[in-house]
C-alpha cells in the first residue's frame, strides 16, 4: 500500500469530477457549434465557468479556460508584458519555474527581468517591492502561496501596492486553489489548475480582469474571447468546475499532527516556511545532513511517496531556488523534503510516514554526500 | 543482493540490469548526472536528457524502481579537474578511467553500500573470477568490446562490490537480447565520445576552459618554427592530424607531434622515429589485488590498443617490441594472460633505441 503524500505534486482524481467527465465524454458537441448539439455543450462549459467564478469571487466573463497553471502563467507573463512598452518584469524569488522561465524567455526578448526579495520565511518583502514599483513596469508576478515551503503571501496587500501605482498584477493561485479561501477581487490575474484540486490534469484558467489587454499565445477559432483558441474541453471543464465544488475538510489538523511528529521522531528536523501563513496541505523540512533524493528513494522504498521540492523532467536533484532565496545554504537546500495531503489523506497516512522516516533518516545521514 | 544497476541510457547497461534481475537479485536502477549542464541533442554520451529518459524506459520495462543520483560536483571535483590539470601539464589523461576509479565505483558505490546496497554492477565487458587472489578482474569475451582496461584502476575492495553481467557476451548478442526483451535502446549507437564533451572537440573544450593561447610549432631536428598551434595543452603525443603545416619535412614523410612542453608553450614535431617507445615509467600504481613489484606481463596503454609483451621491474615497464606514440599521462595497465594485474599513470617514456629489452 502507497502512502502518497505528494499531493502538492498531483492528487487523486474525486469521484465527483469523474462522473462529471464520464457524462460528458458521452455527449456530441463542439461548444462553439451552432447547432444543439454545440450549444448544449456550451452550456456545460458556462454552468462550469460560473461555479468556478463562484467560488473564487470572479465576474465569470473574466474566465480563460487554458491547458493548465503553466500555460496560465504564461499567457499573463507574455500577454501582459509583450502587450506594451514598459520594460520592467517584477517577479517574487520564490516562484514556480511557470513563472520564473517565461519571465526569463521576456528576458531574451529585451524586458528586463527582476526578482522581487523575500524574508526567510518565504514572504515577499513589501517595502522593497514598494520601492521597485514604477511607471515602467509591465506586470508583476508573486504566486498565492508557495508549492515548496507552503508560504502563504500577503496577496491583498501586494495587489493594492501595484494598483496604486497603475501596475498589473498576476499571482499564481494554483497551490492555494481549494486550500484556503481565495476572493480574486481586485487581484487583475490569476493562475488556477484543476489537477491540483481533485480535477484532470491538462485543464485551468487564466482569471484576467477583462480591462487588461494580453496577447494571445495561440491563434486560431478566436475561442475565450479571442485570447486563447482551441476547441473547449467541456468535459475537462467540468471536472474542473466539479472538482472544485465538492466538500473540502479542513487539513490543517492533520497537517499539525505530521509536523509535531516529525519533530518527534527527528528532534533536529527543521521546519522551513511560515509557521503560521502557510497551506494547511504543507509540511516542509530540511533534516540536517541528509541528502534529500536519499530520503525520497528510502521512503519510497517503504511506501511513502515524498517530494524533494518540485518535480522536473529529469529527475536531477537541484537545490531549491525556494530555500536558496530564503536564504538557506545550499547543503540545507539539498537535505529538504516536502509532505503534502490531500482529500484522501488519512491519519494512516501520516503514521506510516513516522514509522518510516527514522531509519531513512539514520540511512540517508550515512550515505552523506552533503 | 541488493543491487544498484547504473544505466547510462544505452543498451549495455539496459541489459546487465536485465541479467541483474533475473539472477534474482533485487535492483534498483539508477542514472548518474555528472554534467553541469544536460545537453539537450544528441545521443552521444552519457550527459543527454535523452539518455536519462532511456534509461527511464529501460527501468519501467524491467519493472525496478529508478532514480538520478547527482554527482555532477563530485564529477567537477575529480575527474573533470584531473582532466584539465593533466592536459595544463602536458600530460595525455584517460577521464573514463578516472570516473570509474572516483565515481562509479567510489563514490556511486559508497553511496549504495551507505543506503543499504550490497553492490553496483555495470554494462561493461569485463569478467569477474573469484581465484586465489579473490576477485580476479579478467577480460571481457568479446575482443572488440573488452572494457577491462578503462577498469583496471579498481581495487579488490571495490572488486568484491562489483557486477558485471556482460563480459562472458559479445555485443551482437546483447544487442539481440535487448531486443528480445523489448528494450527500446537495441538499437542505439554506441557512446564513443568524452561524455562531457558532446560535441567531440576536446581541444576547443580546452580552449574554453584553459584558456590556452597559440604558440609555436618547431621542428624537434632542426629547432625552425615549422607554424603556429592553437595551444599546446591540446596537443598529444603521437597526434599527425591537426597541425597544418605549410612545408613538409625535408625527407618528405609526415611529421607527428614528438613532445608538447606546456610551460614554454611549445608543440615539438619530427618524423615518427622519435615516436619509438621501448620503456615506460610510471607513478599511481593501483593493483586489482595484491601489489607486484617485478613479472613478466604485457602492457597496454590505450583502451583498444594491442597488448605488447614486457617486464614490470618496480615504476618501471621494460617493452620487448617498441610502441609508438606514448603520451605522458595515459594509463599502462598489466596483464597477466587475460587477468587485469594493476595500473599505473605513464609519466615518462625511454626512446626504443636506448631499451635493453628485458
Amino acid at each position: 500500500m502507497v502512502h502518497y503524500l505528494d499531493h502538492a505534486a498531483t492528487t487523486p482524481l474525486r469521484p465527483e469530477a469523474l462522473a462529471a467527465m464520464q457524462q460528458q465524454w458521452l455527449q456530441v458537441g463542439n461548444p462553439s457549434s451552432l447547432h444543439t448539439a454545440g450549444r448544449q455543450a456550451r452550456r456545460v462549459v458556462e454552468e462550469s465557468r460560473e461555479q468556478i467564478a463562484a467560488v473564487i469571487g470572479a465576474k465569470p466573463a473574466d474566465v480563460i479556460f487554458t491547458s493548465g497553471g503553466t500555460e496560465a502563467d504564461n499567457l499573463a507573463l507574455k500577454g501582459l508584458a509583450r502587450n506594451t512598452d514598459r520594460s520592467r518584469v517584477l517577479v517574487s524569488a520564490v516562484e514556480h519555474h511557470a513563472v520564473l522561465d517565461p519571465a526569463q524567455a521576456l528576458a531574451e526578448e529585451g524586458k528586463t527581468v527582476e526578482l522581487i526579495p523575500v524574508d526567510g520565511l518565504g514572504r515577499v518583502d513589501l517595502v522593497a517591492l514598494e520601492q521597485m514599483l514604477d511607471d515602467d513596469v509591465a506586470v508583476v508576478a508573486v504566486m498565492w502561496a508557495n508549492n515548496e515551503v507552503g508560504t502563504v503571501q500577503p496577496i491583498a496587500q501586494i495587489a493594492r501596492l501595484c494598483a496604486a501605482r497603475g501596475v498589473p498584477f498576476h499571482t499564481d493561485a494554483v497551490q492555494a486553489l481549494g486550500q484556503v479561501p481565495l476572493d480574486v477581487d481586485g487581484i487583475p490575474s490569476v493562475a488556477l489548475s484543476a489537477h491540483k484540486v481533485g480535477g484532470p490534469v491538462g485543464v485551468g484558467a487564466l482569471v484576467l480582469d477583462r480591462d487588461l489587454a494580453v496577447r494571445p499565445l495561440v491563434h486560431g477559432g478566436g475561442q475565450e474571447r479571442d485570447v486563447r483558441s482551441g476547441t473547449l474541453d467541456a468535459a475537462g471543464i467540468a471536472g474542473f468546475a466539479a472538482a472544485l465544488a465538492a466538500e473540502k475538510s479542513d487539513l490543517a489538523p492533520l497537517r499539525d499532527d505530521l509536523i509535531r511528529g516529525v519533530q518527534d521522531v527527528v528532534p533536529d528536523a527543521v521546519l522551513n516556511g511560515d509557521p503560521l501563513d502557510r497551506l494547511p496541505n504543507n509540511a516542509h523540512f530540511s533534516f540536517p545532513g541528509c541528502p534529500g533524493d536519499a530520503l525520497l528513494m528510502l521512503l519510497d522504498a517503504a511506501g511513502v511517496a515524498v517530494s524533494t521540492g518540485s518535480a522536473c523532467t529529469a529527475g536531477i536533484p537541484q537545490p531549491s531556488h525556494v530555500l536558496l532565496a530564503m536564504g538557506a545554504d545550499e547543503r540545507m537546500a539539498r537535505s529538504s523534503l516536502r509532505f503534502s495531503l490531500g482529500w484522501n489523506s488519512s491519519a494512516d497516512d501520516v503514521s506510516a510516514l513516522l514509522a518510516a522516516l527514522p531509519p531513512a533518516v539514520e540511512r540517508a545521514r550515512r550515505a552523506g554526500g552533503l | 543482493m541488493r543491487v544498484v544497476a547504473a544505466l547510462s541510457g544505452g543498451v549495455d547497461s539496459a541489459v546487465a540490469a536485465a541479467r541483474l534481475v533475473d539472477a534474482g537479485h533485487e535492483v534498483t536502477g539508477v542514472h548518474l548526472a555528472l554534467a553541469e549542464k544536460r545537453y539537450a541533442g544528441g545521443g552521444r554520451g552519457c550527459c543527454t536528457l535523452e539518455d536519462v529518459h532511456d534509461a527511464r524506459r529501460a527501468a519501467d520495462v524491467l519493472g525496478i524502481p529508478f532514480y538520478v543520483w547527482d554527482f555532477a560536483q563530485r564529477f567537477q571535483e575529480t575527474v573533470l579537474d584531473d582532466f584539465l590539470a593533466e592536459y595544463s601539464a602536458g600530460r595525455t589523461p584517460n577521464p573514463c578511467v578516472s570516473c570509474n576509479q572516483h565515481i562509479k565505483f567510489a563514490a556511486v558505490l559508497e553511496r549504495a553500500q551507505a543506503l543499504g546496497f550490497d553492490a553496483v554492477g555495470t554494462g561493461h565487458y569485463a569478467r569477474l573470477v573469484t581465484g586465489p587472489a579473490g576477485v580476479e578482474l579478467h577480460r571481457g569475451v568479446d575482443p572488440a568490446k573488452d572494457q577491462s582496461y578503462v577498469l583496471a584502476v579498481l581495487d579488490q575492495e571495490q572488486l568484491q562490490h562489483s557486477l558485471f553481467p556482460l563480459g562472458a557476451s559479445h555485443k551482437a548478442e546483447v544487442r539481440q537480447e535487448a531486443a528480445a526483451r523489448g528494450l527500446l535502446v537495441a538499437d542505439k549507437p554506441d557512446s564513443h565520445d568524452i561524455c562531457f564533451i558532446p560535441d567531440g572537440d576536446t581541444r576547443g573544450f580546452l580552449r574554453e576552459r584553459l584558456g590556452l593561447a597559440d604558440g609555436p610549432i618547431v621542428d624537434a631536428e632542426s629547432g625552425a618554427t615549422l607554424g603556429q598551434h592553437a595551444g599546446a595543452a591540446g596537443y598529444t603525443i603521437g597526434q599527425r592530424r591537426g597541425l597544418f603545416l605549410q612545408q613538409p619535412a625535408a625527407d618528405g614523410t609526415a611529421r607527428y607531434v614528438v613532445d608538447v612542453d606546456v610551460p614554454s608553450n611549445t608543440v615539438f614535431v619530427g618524423s615518427p622515429t622519435r615516436l619509438r617507445v621501448g620503456g615506460l615509467r610510471v607513478d599511481r600504481l593501483r593493483w586489482t589485488a595484491d601489489p607486484v613489484s617485478s613479472a613478466r606481463i604485457a602492457v597496454q596503454i590505450r583502451a583498444h590498443a594491442d597488448p605488447v609483451a614486457a617486464r614490470l621491474d618496480g615504476d618501471e615497464v621494460i617493452l620487448d617490441e617498441e610502441m609508438t606514440g606514448v603520451a605522458a599521462g595515459q594509463i599502462a595497465v598489466f596483464y597477466d594472460a587475460s587477468r587485469v594485474l594493476g595500473s599505473g599513470r605513464i609519466t615518462a617514456t625511454t626512446p626504443w633505441s636506448e631499451t635493453v629489452p628485458g
